[in-house]
């Protein structure tokens, strides 16, 4: 299962992802999906790099599952920060976001 | 209210520039996050979820609607145009950004506002009634006493530091409308001996992983003596209160380790011991603060009103409206109007920027320019001519401000949850949405009757879970959000903490669960009894029975 890392940007706590590129996005979809373990540290140890940059703060990574174009974290948690907003009454079990 | 005199004006703006320079070298890398944490939270700035969270003190519940309208402008133009009341009588806004906080800090502080102490281990805001100054059931007023407790504990040397946050709440009247309970110290001003007012104090009261209903310590404490004993409380505490295990650092372990009456014997001794006349606030001071909480000029008004008992044969909702979200002012010919932040599909506890100006012009219009918080999350104008009440429903109705529910079932309280929180396991915000719609027809929430439903995302209940008639408390089980069910809560006088009523449930189980209790209750209640008074008489059995089958 691949992992990807996540912060809060500094300047404004807004959820952000580390792309390939090295650059943070907002979209979890254009994450760097790190495949291995060893993968994943690297990535990490990137990250890093950007909370001494003052970039982000925060950094930890987390798994996602992949299904059909579309990227899932596993926790709620994750989903929900993922979304970037609260989520909607309306059907709420059933559409867990 | 109380004004701000030259000095406090000075006081805050120092303290706004300070946090100034400290988020500057903050972004400037003069400071690390570990460096910058405990400062931002000294400021009631707290990094969440999605964002940034900044909590601002409400200072006992009591807002004018100057600050209400600069909340509204803070909110529109740093925010997403809406706020959050909350629990401890506070507001806080969910999206704000580190780089405009000194701006939101110094717009806060034109109205007399700040965020000082709404974090940290020190005395955090000092809670109230929030019919302070205008119940029917009120021996003295409470806020001058908590504005004299606001201003010894700010910054105070001896308690900046303690083992774990501090939370008092003082009321003045018959009912306890403030949880007083429920508080590291609760006051509740009664009669003396000598038919002078004073306080009765209880303390280790609280919520969280470890609850306790508060205890007394002193059945009457003569009002002069307040912060020289609340001192020896504290000095007790700040001695002995643990500080190597964050879950038992609030008083409320030391006082049910130690037991009440050795906890007692401790803070007397050091009451004794210290100097109580130099500590405690001088008779001039002391008539300074009371003076700015003089009532406001209330002339007798006729206690009928026509238009309104017209109103009330001919219009249900209104009917009921007036029943549950009006109630008796100390003055004749006048009422005080709780504005419901609880229509159901809203979040609990939520204002937009649009509802908080409303308010603001209800208050100058209708209510002496006083308006108030409870924590129970709705607004409150306490001083409204009866007269003016059914033209004050007819605003508030078309702005979805007038959901007759106050205490009754769809008055939950709820914290933001897994919506918001980085603290918790699970939603609230949601279940409680879903809780509200099932039981939206006014009829049935009559039927019902009183009722305190109260929902927290984890284990820290500031959604008081553990006080709620009916608690639910949101954990997570392997990665699934689970709802455990409480029952036979009260925050009230007869303070008590819900009993775990049996396994948790899934999320879209919890409303068929709260309605299986609910008719529970229907079925075995008496005449005349709450849904509390049937709990203590009934017990658990039935309850248990209809959720899970007999055993």
């Amino acid at each position: 299962m691949p992992n990807v890392v996540t912060a809060n940007r500094l300047t404004d706590g807004i959820v952000v992802y580390l792309a390939p590129d090295g650059s943070w996005t907002e979209e979890i979809a254009r994450a760097h999906f790190a495949e291995t373990e060893d993968e994943t540290q690297a990535i990490e140890a990137e990250a890093e790099k950007a909370v001494k940059q003052r970039i982000v703060v925060g950094v930890y990574p987390m798994p996602v599952e992949l299904n059909d174009g579309t990227v899932d974290p596993l926790s709620v948690r994750e989903r929900i920060r993922a979304a970037h907003r609260t989520t909607l009454t309306k059907d709420w079990y059933d559409v867990p976001l | 209210m109380y004004r701000y005199d030259e000095f406090d004006h000075a006081f805050v703006r120092e303290r706004v520039a300070e946090f100034k320079d400290q988020v500057e070298r903050r972004l400037a890398g003069a400071l690390s996050e570990d460096e910058f944490r405990p400062l931002r939270l000294r400021n009631g700035l707290y990094l969440q979820l999605h964002a940034y969270m900044l909590r601002i003190a409400i200072p006992y519940g009591v807002l004018s609607p100057k600050q209400l309208r600069q909340l509204a402008m803070i909110g529109r133009k740093w925010d997403r145009g809406y706020g959050h009341f909350t629990t401890r009588q506070n507001l806080q806004f969910n999206w704000v950004k580190l780089v405009d906080i000194p701006d939101v800090l110094a717009a806060l502080a034109e109205v007399e506002m700040h965020c000082i102490q709404t974090s940290g281990n020190c005395v955090r805001n000092v809670t109230a009634d929030p019919f302070a100054g205008a119940a029917n059931d009120e021996l003295e007023d409470p806020r001058p006493w908590c504005e004299i407790l606001r201003q010894w504990s700010t910054y105070h040397p001896e308690f900046s530091w303690l083992p774990r946050k501090f939370k008092i709440a003082i009321s003045g009247a018959a009912e306890d409308r403030a949880a007083i309970a429920f508080h590291d110290i609760g006051l509740k001003i009664v009669r003396g001996p000598d038919a002078e007012n004073g306080f009765r104090v209880f303390v280790g009261g609280g919520m969280g992983r470890t609850p306790y209903v508060g205890q007394e310590i002193r059945a009457f404490l003569p009002k002069e003596h307040l912060l020289s004993y609340i001192e020896s409380i504290l000095r007790v505490y700040n001695l002995h209160g643990r500080r190597d295990n964050i879950h038992k650092a609030r008083i409320k372990i030391l006082v049910n380790q130690l037991g009440i009456d050795k906890f007692r014997e401790d803070v007397e001794a050091d009451w004794e011991a210290t100097h109580k006349d130099a500590i405690d606030l001088p008779g001039d001071e002391r008539r300074r603060i009371m003076s700015y909480f003089a009532p406001p000029e209330l002339p007798a008004r006729p206690i009928r009103d026509e238009r309104l008992d017209q109103r009330r044969e001919t219009d249900p909702v209104f009917a009921n409206w007036l029943k549950h979200n009006v109630r008796p002012h100390r003055v004749p010919g006048y009422s005080t109007v709780v504005v419901s932040l609880k229509e159901p599909g809203r979040t609990p506890g939520d204002a937009s920027s649009d509802a908080m100006e409303l308010v603001a012009d209800l208050a100058e219009r209708f209510s002496r320019s006083e308006a108030r918080v409870n924590y129970t999350q709705n607004l409150i104008l306490p001083h409204v001519n009866t007269s003016d009440v059914t033209s004050l429903y007819d605003i508030l109705a078309m702005h979805g401000l007038a959901t007759g529910n106050h205490d009754l079932l769809g008055d939950m309280i709820c914290c933001p949850g897994l919506d918001y929180c980085n603290l918790a396991n699970a939603r609230s915000i949601p279940i409680a949405k879903e809780i509200a719609k099932r039981f939206e027809d006014p009829k049935r929430q009559e039927l019902i009757g009183p009722l305190r439903l109260n929902m927290s995302g984890c284990i820290n209940a500031c959604g008081h879970h553990h006080s709620g008639n009916i608690g639910i408390l949101g954990v997570d089980k392997k990665g699934t959000e689970l709802y455990q069910i409480s029952l036979g809560g009260s925050p009230k006088d007869d303070a008590a903490i819900g009993s775990i009523v049996g396994p948790g449930f899934r999320a879209e189980a919890v409303p068929q669960a709260i309605d299986t209790i609910i008719g529970t209750y229907l079925a075995k209640r008496s005449d005349g009894e709450t849904f509390l008074d049937t709990w203590r008489r009934v017990g658990a059995q039935p309850f248990k029975e209809a959720l899970y089958g007999a055993a």
